[in-house]
């Protein structure tokens, strides 16, 4: 039973991690019914500039202020620049952009900082909070992890629904023509919701990237925090923080009970599973829009 | 106050506005008439912009606004209820009447709600359910609702009859005159509903395959009989 707790614990930060992955994804497949496959590639560009200007610095924080700020600028630049050019056009096209775009960025790391891992340092003490003799797989970096996307989840929920930004972002998503029509700028709120998303993608990259960096540190990150937005039904922002604690929780039982080797499978299984018995996913209504 | 020379503008190939001229005057009432695929969609979604012009100017309040961007043109004081409403049927009743007024300032965004709730109850009724439970009626009633909460001085309605009960065409047209008697808003009304159009318009504008065929006051068209049979059916 206690090893069971104990998975929870450590599913629950793995999964806040994703959780995040996933929440950024769905931002901007709601916007702009892109799919960012450059996601995790962006979000670890904002985790080496961290890592940069944490070793020039020597301050953390600045490290992690820096990576969400570039974020929000590297999203907006990224889609006043690259994805301008493939809104409205045919799906495949975004898709491709997105690829290349994250071919680049990883090559780009890769000639920058090298191919090699470095380390990559926690927020806080990474040593499992003790209960008896046994330290659990839960940790007060753990703790930041889950705090801190589960702030952003609300934060983000709050500014949606309550203000007027929120409004003006949710209806340009709904109905971009109406919008217009009624005076919303749409084509700022489609760079917002990429910069937002990017920020989300930066402070998911922070929790995920230690204890080391490498131009390829969040492959497996970005096809978890595909897999949740998936299964949130890439429509919807509580799905997808419930499908990446989901999917956390069930990885690390995976790899608790049987072997970490089954994780990326799982993973891929789930989606199988979900995308054959749901394919709306399953917080999304299967709406007929009516007009 | 709306004034459009030599309005052109195609699909493609298509040409689907030819030489349109119009003048609006203010707080008049003008039902724009004609067959199906006669121009008359196009030529409200040409005046705010949806469609770009190919040829011609169109000047509102002394203004030209056919280079304006689509979401400017609200700014100007022109609203424009598209064909099949547009409610955002995910967003509730109350979000969507809110969006009509968010491009103003301060306390003006909001001023217009209870207006809103007094002219349509219903509406007041439901303002926190999403608006995809209101029916056909209602839908009509929030987003000329929506359109009127910008404070518009003209108000461009596209086939507001469109799938409604003679009855509720009936209370909806009387609200439309009432409100611009009211309030002296300037109404271009595009139907496809010919008859119940003119019984409130105090002008008709007729277009045939982006022509404007006919131009005259309401009474007149109601008894030309040609004119009727040819182009308006009934």
């Amino acid at each position: 039973m206690s090893h069971f707790i104990d998975l929870t614990l450590g599913g629950l930060t793995i999964g806040a991690a994703i959780a995040a992955i996933a929440l950024s994804l769905v931002l901007i497949w709601r916007a702009t019914r892109i799919l960012n496959f450059a996601q995790g590639g962006m979000a670890l560009a904002c985790a080496y500039i961290a890592y940069s200007v944490t070793n020039h610095s020597g301050s953390y924080w600045l490290g992690f202020a820096a990576a969400i700020g570039a974020g929000l600028v590297g999203g907006a630049l990224i889609e006043r620049s690259l994805i301008r050019l493939v809104e409205n056009k045919p799906p495949l096209n975004a898709v491709i952009v997105t690829l290349g775009l994250l071919v680049i960025i990883q090559a780009g790391l890769g000639m920058i900082y090298s191919v090699d891992q470095h380390p990559f340092v926690f927020a806080f003490d990474f040593h499992g909070y003790k209960v008896g003799h046994t330290s659990l797989q839960f940790s007060p970096a753990s703790l930041f992890a889950v705090l801190s996307v589960l702030a952003v989840a609300v934060g983000l929920f709050v500014v949606f629904k309550y203000t007027a930004v929120g409004l003006r972002m949710r209806s340009a998503a709904f109905a971009p023509e109406v919008s217009r029509l009624l005076g919303v700028r749409t084509n700022r709120m489609l760079t917002l919701g990429w910069a937002l998303s990017s920020a989300v993608g930066a402070l998911a990259a922070m929790l995920a990237t230690p204890p080391l960096i490498s131009p390829n540190a969040l492959d497996n990150l970005f096809v978890f925090g595909f897999t949740a937005a998936v299964v949130g039904g890439l429509d919807s922002a509580v799905g997808a923080v419930v499908g990446g604690v989901v999917i956390g929780l069930v990885l690390n039982y995976v790899s608790g009970y049987g072997t970490p080797n089954l994780s990326t499978g799982t993973a891929l299984g789930i989606l199988i599973v979900v995308l054959l018995v749901r394919p709306n996913g399953l917080f999304t209504r299967a709406t007929a829009r009516r007009v | 106050m709306l004034e459009v020379s030599g309005l052109s503008s195609r699909y493609g190939a298509v040409r689907a506005l030819d030489g349109v001229d119009l003048n609006i005057p203010e707080g008049s009432l003008t039902a724009v008439l004609g067959a199906n695929g006669a121009g008359k969609t196009t030529l409200l979604r040409t005046i705010t912009g949806l469609v770009r012009c190919a040829a011609g100017s169109i000047r509102f309040r002394g203004k030209e606004i056919s280079r304006l961007p689509v979401e400017e043109v609200v700014r100007t004081g022109l609203a424009h209820v598209p064909e099949g409403r547009g409610v955002i049927a995910e967003l509730t009743v109350e979000e969507n009447l809110r969006l009509g007024a968010l491009w103003r300032r301060g306390r003006d965004r909001t001023a217009g709600l209870k207006d809103m709730y007094e002219l349509f109850p219903p509406l007041a009724e439901r303002r926190h359910k999403p608006a995809e439970t209101l029916s056909g009626g209602e839908r009509q009633m929030l987003a000329i609702g929506r359109a009127l909460m910008a404070r518009p001085t003209c108000l461009l309605l596209d086939e507001p009859s469109l799938g409604l009960a003679p009855k509720i065409v009936a209370q909806l047209m009387g609200m439309l005159r009432e409100q611009r008697d009211r309030t002296g808003l300037t109404v271009l009304l595009v139907e496809q509903n010919a008859r119940s159009a003119l019984s409130v318009a105090d002008r008709g504008v007729v277009l045939n395959l982006g022509r404007v065929v006919a131009d005259a006051d309401a009474g007149s068209l109601s008894q030309d009989t040609t004119l009727r049979h040819a182009y308006l059916g009934f």
